[in-house]
């Protein structure tokens, strides 16, 4: 860990100033995967401003008109816990719940979630080629054991995805991500916030050099009566998404009258097709209707070698997913063990 | 008053609140003024050399003290035999910064030294490497055609090679009624203790070094470091009073321990390295092995033919050898056989033993045959096994010490409702669940090395005894307390137990599931001659009312001798010290196995595991929700203590089915997967019921104790049994480890 300055920042517009006068300088809060990085020898600050301490972002507040904003300095265990979550988007609360371990989601913030770099093995191992971490050295995960990686939305440069769990929910629910920058705030909804490679792996959100989340608007729609989370892994906690889905529904009756699906562990961005959605409203909340949903979400998949089973297994996700949403509280039937 | 015996019953371990409240000390916690941090540097090639090595920035950073590497180190031992440790395959010891050759990645290239440890680690990544790579390969399925016969060598002892073939196997199979052939596959696993690997080295001057080391073996380290650095080898002294897990990682010197004596020499400092998590990945691992089975029986299900062909990796410098093909004809008896073991020498680092080498390999392919071929024949599995099931050892002959393999068949099954199973695949369901139960058996080896043993009564008229083996978290120290305790018949607060020690009397390392049977029965040996020399006192005393007794017409009880028929009339051990002049009284002895008497038996432990898993009929999400594991292992010493060694290598069991594995690229030669949150290992989540039954055997052949060690016996029929059960849920087998759900989409 080479030395470094450490400043705490007292406001957003200190902060933005800091990193003014020191644009290599990087911002923690949690630091749940800063830390990592940095002991891993892959990032290098030279300067760090703390944001921890900066008042006003440590709340969750309803707003008028309906909606919540989560403060972006809020832990995402405060946030999987908190009653106005839990009762009125209980789909981001399991979302949150199905991520990490309890140590790790009571250190990290709601906006240090969205900023996770990739968990891929070649990312995290300095003395490999890796296009996320060093453009052009190329992408080893292609020819390599791509088991946990991308199966759309992936480049020739780059075919990792994107970690969070909470995003997937957030994704699903049409959150809106606020920005304070060098120029003022602005406004990204979700679906904008994460981007797809390209040919800029290296980026992996719509972020400025300087700016800073400071809240994640949730929008009035709740989904709290028809909402599941479902995640697959290779264990049954503490491991990363093979693949995941937040399913939200209205329903009228047994007729869906709106839809979400948003799929984790499949893309470099939380996935989402809105034609997937638009396809199950008047439809019956049947196996078949969101298998017709699950085709749409999953066209143009490309599996390699070692993940080729991700395009069927997310198909069987999204299916079990839509039903397990029609009754949440008893998650069946659903993919935990049976009592 | 007699005192209660303490062996076999399920004594807390003594050192337990030292562990719970954080006071334990272990290798790495052991600060002493001065001391240094080294922090290792690994090679990020798999084959070929270091052409140059810059330390210059490295060595710029304040706090920086050192900088050692292939081109500076002090001069060190000539010959590789210097380097051999009791545990070293045959072939050429590894030397770490010996040269700039390159023979595996994460190969040690360069320890840095400075105040800290986090200065040492960043001043390591700023040495400059110029590397020359070659061509390497690291991929075992690529190669069968390498694969050759191991080399023999002293490790060989206790691990033979193949057994020669008997009748003739491919006649038999060609003509038996119902066959079995299958390929088998296995992962790299790395133990990955808890306690990463340290040393600390006390620079006590003039030659002498007090090393704090995660060991398995004080002894054999104390032996390496004294014939590398050329040191009197009672001035070296290792000490390992904890140690945080091993598994056989710590059955060979590691290479911090090298490279820690190796900077306190060379600056005569204390120094203190620690590997981090990532490192914990260039130690030895269990090897990637590829396993094909043909069996074959009869009409009425009786084996009559079994072939065992395995296939592993080793280094190119050390031929690294298991016991993976010899285990079916131990248990089952077939006229013709025939086995097989090869290695292929890969650009790897050498594997090292780990919990159940080569037992938990074999028995897995086995057992899982064996299911196979029940669902050929149309028979339960179990039946399968007891039909086959043989009192003596098949493939000598001889009688075993004991063997309560058929009890544990029976009571495990019993408990767990096997009777009731319906065996047709797929057709037991619970909800959106597929059901599925599977069993298998397993058998380790029953090991006793010599070991030696000081006993000392105090003046207080207590007992202390020393050995030099470690407590690996197994429980030894509770253990040997009480067999000390009932060996001398003392209460086991009267008794201390000094321990992980290499000025301490001999003790091999620990490993092979040996020590409670090692160290305990060199306890009951040299109780024997203590007990000798205190009723000798006691006689000696004036009016002893022991005057005339011999030692049968005596007993040993509370810290006292009694008269058997009288037991009024008795001298305390205290009463003795003091006719003593307050001395203690102390003897010391060897134990060694009945080598000659037990050639005529064949010494196992045995279980048998009964499983039940749950499968997602879409997702096929497993889990395994129920497991009971019946273990015969002689004497139990200590419920509480066995229990968990037998629960923690069922959970092992679990990871080895389902989750643990090493992944190894094979184009850039490295594994990749290095830290525990991509290594898998079961969590809470994935652990449910596990039981444990003890049928204990009456063993009055094994040794003094009666007892057979149970570090290991636990792993060896679980992944076997859970893959068989994934079969009975799902009807598909899968061959390889670790099973991954979407292999049964």
């Amino acid at each position: 860990m080479n030395n470094f300055t450490y400043t705490t920042a007292g406001s957003i517009t200190a902060a933005l100033q800091h990193t003014k006068r020191h644009p290599q300088a990087m911002y923690i809060a949690g630091g749940t995967n800063l830390l990592d990085l940095w002991k891993y020898n892959l990032l290098h600050p030279q300067t760090l401003v703390d944001l921890n301490g900066v008042p006003g972002y440590h709340t969750i507040e309803a707003k008028e008109g309906g909606g919540l904003q989560l403060g972006a300095l809020v832990t995402n265990a405060a946030t999987a816990y908190h009653p106005l979550i839990e009762q009125r988007y209980p789909l981001l609360s399991k979302a949150i719940l199905a991520g990490a371990s309890a140590q790790i989601r009571n250190m990290a913030t709601n906006g240090g979630n969205l900023l996770q770099r990739t968990r891929c093995y070649y990312y995290y191992d300095g003395d490999v080629p890796c296009n996320k971490r060093e453009p052009g050295t190329g992408c080893s995960a292609i020819k390599g054991y791509n088991r946990i990686h991308a199966i759309l939305g992936a480049s020739e440069h780059c075919i990792a995805v994107f970690p969070s769990d909470m995003c997937v929910a957030l994704a699903a629910l049409e959150a809106v991500v606020q920005i304070t920058g060098q120029q003022g705030k602005r406004s990204i909804p979700f679906a904008d916030f994460h981007r797809l490679p390209g040919n800029a792996p290296e980026k992996d959100n719509a972020l400025q050099a300087g700016d800073i989340i400071t809240s994640i608007d949730l929008p009035a729609k709740e989904f709290a009566h028809h909402y599941s989370y479902l995640k697959l892994r290779d264990r049954h906690s503490y491991a990363f998404a093979l693949v995941s889905v937040a399913t939200a529904l209205e329903l009228e009756g047994n007729e869906i009258k709106e839809a979400r699906i948003a799929l984790g562990g499949v893309a470099h961005k939380p996935w989402r097709i809105p034609e997937a959605e638009q396809l199950l409203q008047g439809k019956p909340a049947t196996a078949e209707s969101f298998a017709q949903a699950a085709d749409k979400l999953l066209e143009g998949a490309q599996g390699y070698p070692h993940n080729q089973f991700k395009i069927e297994l997310a198909k069987k996700a999204i299916i079990r997913n839509g039903l397990m949403a029609l009754h949440p509280e008893t998650q069946l039937p659903g993919a935990q063990p049976s009592a | 008053m007699k005192t209660t015996p303490a062996v076999g019953t399920p004594l807390s371990r003594i050192e337990g609140k030292q562990k719970v409240t954080g006071t334990a000390r272990y290798a790495a916690d052991y600060n002493v003024p001065g001391l240094l941090h080294g922090y290792v540097v690994n090679s990020p090639i798999t084959k070929g050399r270091i052409v140059q090595v810059d330390t210059i920035p490295a060595l710029a950073v304040e706090g920086v003290v050192e900088v050692l590497t292939h081109k500076n180190r002090p001069g060190l031992a000539w010959f590789d035999l210097q380097y051999t440790d009791m545990d070293a395959p045959p072939g050429t010891v590894f030397k770490p910064l010996h040269n700039a050759d390159i023979l595996y990645n994460g190969q040690p290239v360069a320890l840095v030294v400075a105040t800290s440890f986090e200065t040492a680690r960043y001043a390591a990544t700023l040495i400059r490497f110029v590397w020359e790579e070659e061509p390497f390969d690291t991929c075992l399925q690529n190669h069968p055609e390498k694969a050759r016969p191991a080399k023999k060598g002293f490790a060989t002892a206790l691990r033979p090679p193949p057994p020669k073939p008997t009748g003739n196997f491919e006649a038999a199979f060609a003509n038996a009624a119902f066959t079995v052939d299958a390929d088998y596959r296995h992962s790299t696993e790395h133990h990955n203790p808890i306690e990463l690997f340290a040393t600390t080295t006390i620079y006590e001057g003039n030659g002498k070094l007090t090393i704090y080391d995660k060991t398995q073996g004080t002894i054999n380290n104390q032996l390496f470091v004294a014939n590398v650095f050329g040191l009197h080898y009672k001035n070296v002294q290792v000490l390992a009073p904890f140690v945080g897990g091993a598994f056989g990682s710590g059955l060979r010197p590691q290479y911090q321990l090298f490279l820690c004596v190796m900077a306190a020499l060379h600056l005569k400092r204390n120094v203190r390295v620690v590997l981090d998590r990532k490192q914990m990945f260039s130690l030895g691992h269990r090897p990637q092995s590829l396993q094909n089975l043909r069996f074959g029986a009869d009409a009425t299900g009786k084996l009559t033919a079994m072939s065992h062909l395995a296939v592993s990796e080793t280094s190119q410098f050390e031929d690294y050898t298991e016991q993976v093909v010899a285990w079916s004809h131990k248990l089952y008896p077939a006229p013709n056989t025939l086995f097989d073991f090869k290695v292929v020498p890969l650009h790897l680092n050498t594997p090292i033993d780990m919990r159940a080498p080569g037992g938990c390999t074999g028995m897995h392919a086995i057992e899982c045959a064996m299911d196979e071929l029940a669902y050929r024949i149309g028979i339960d599995p179990l039946q399968l096994r007891l039909l086959n099931y043989s009192e003596t050892d098949p493939s000598t002959g001889k009688p075993f010490t004991s063997k309560a393999l058929k009890t544990c068949y029976l009571r495990a099954a019993t408990q767990f409702d096997w009777f009731k199973r319906d065996g047709r695949p797929g057709v037991t369901t619970r909800g959106n669940k597929l059901v599925g139960y599977g069993m298998a058996t397993g058998i380790w080896d029953a090991y006793q090395f010599p070991a030696r043993v000081e006993a000392i009564i105090t003046a207080e008229g207590k007992l202390v005894v020393h050995n030099a083996t470690t407590d690996i978290g197994t429980g030894t120290l509770t253990v040997m307390t009480q067999i000390a305790a009932d060996a001398m018949g003392l209460p086991v607060a009267a008794v201390t137990f000094e321990y992980g020690d290499s000025k301490k009397p001999f003790s091999m390392f620990q490993g092979g599931s040996a020590i409670t049977a090692s160290t305990g029965s060199a306890i009951m040996v040299t109780a024997e001659v203590l007990k000798k020399k205190l009723l000798k006192k006691a006689q000696s005393i004036p009016n002893s009312p022991l005057k005339n007794a011999g030692m049968e017409e005596v007993i040993f009880t509370n810290g006292t001798i009694r008269l058997r028929q009288t037991p009024r009339q008795a001298v305390s051990f205290k009463q003795i010290i003091a006719a003593n002049n307050g001395k203690p009284i102390k003897t010391t002895r060897m134990g060694m196995p009945h080598a000659i008497k037990l050639r005529k038996y064949t010494k196992a432990t045995h279980s048998a595991c009964f499983v039940e898993v749950e499968v997602d009929k879409d997702l096929k999400t497993i889990t395994v929700t129920r497991a009971i594991t019946a273990v015969a292992a002689g004497k139990i010493i200590n419920p509480k203590t066995a229990r968990s060694q037998i629960s923690g290598s069922m959970v092992w069991g679990i990871s080895k089915a389902l989750h643990e594995e090493t992944i190894l690229d094979e184009h850039l030669g490295k594994y990749i997967n290095t830290n525990l949150g991509e290594y898998h290992i079961p969590v809470h989540a994935d652990i449910n019921t596990l039981e444990v039954i003890f049928a204990e055997e009456e063993d009055t052949l094994i040794n003094e104790l009666g007892s057979k060690g149970v570090g290991e016996i636990g792993l060896v029929a679980m992944p076997a049994a859970i893959a068989n059960a994934v079969f009975h849920a799902t009807g598909k087998r899968v061959n390889k480890l670790p099973i991954h759900f979407d292999e049964l989409l």
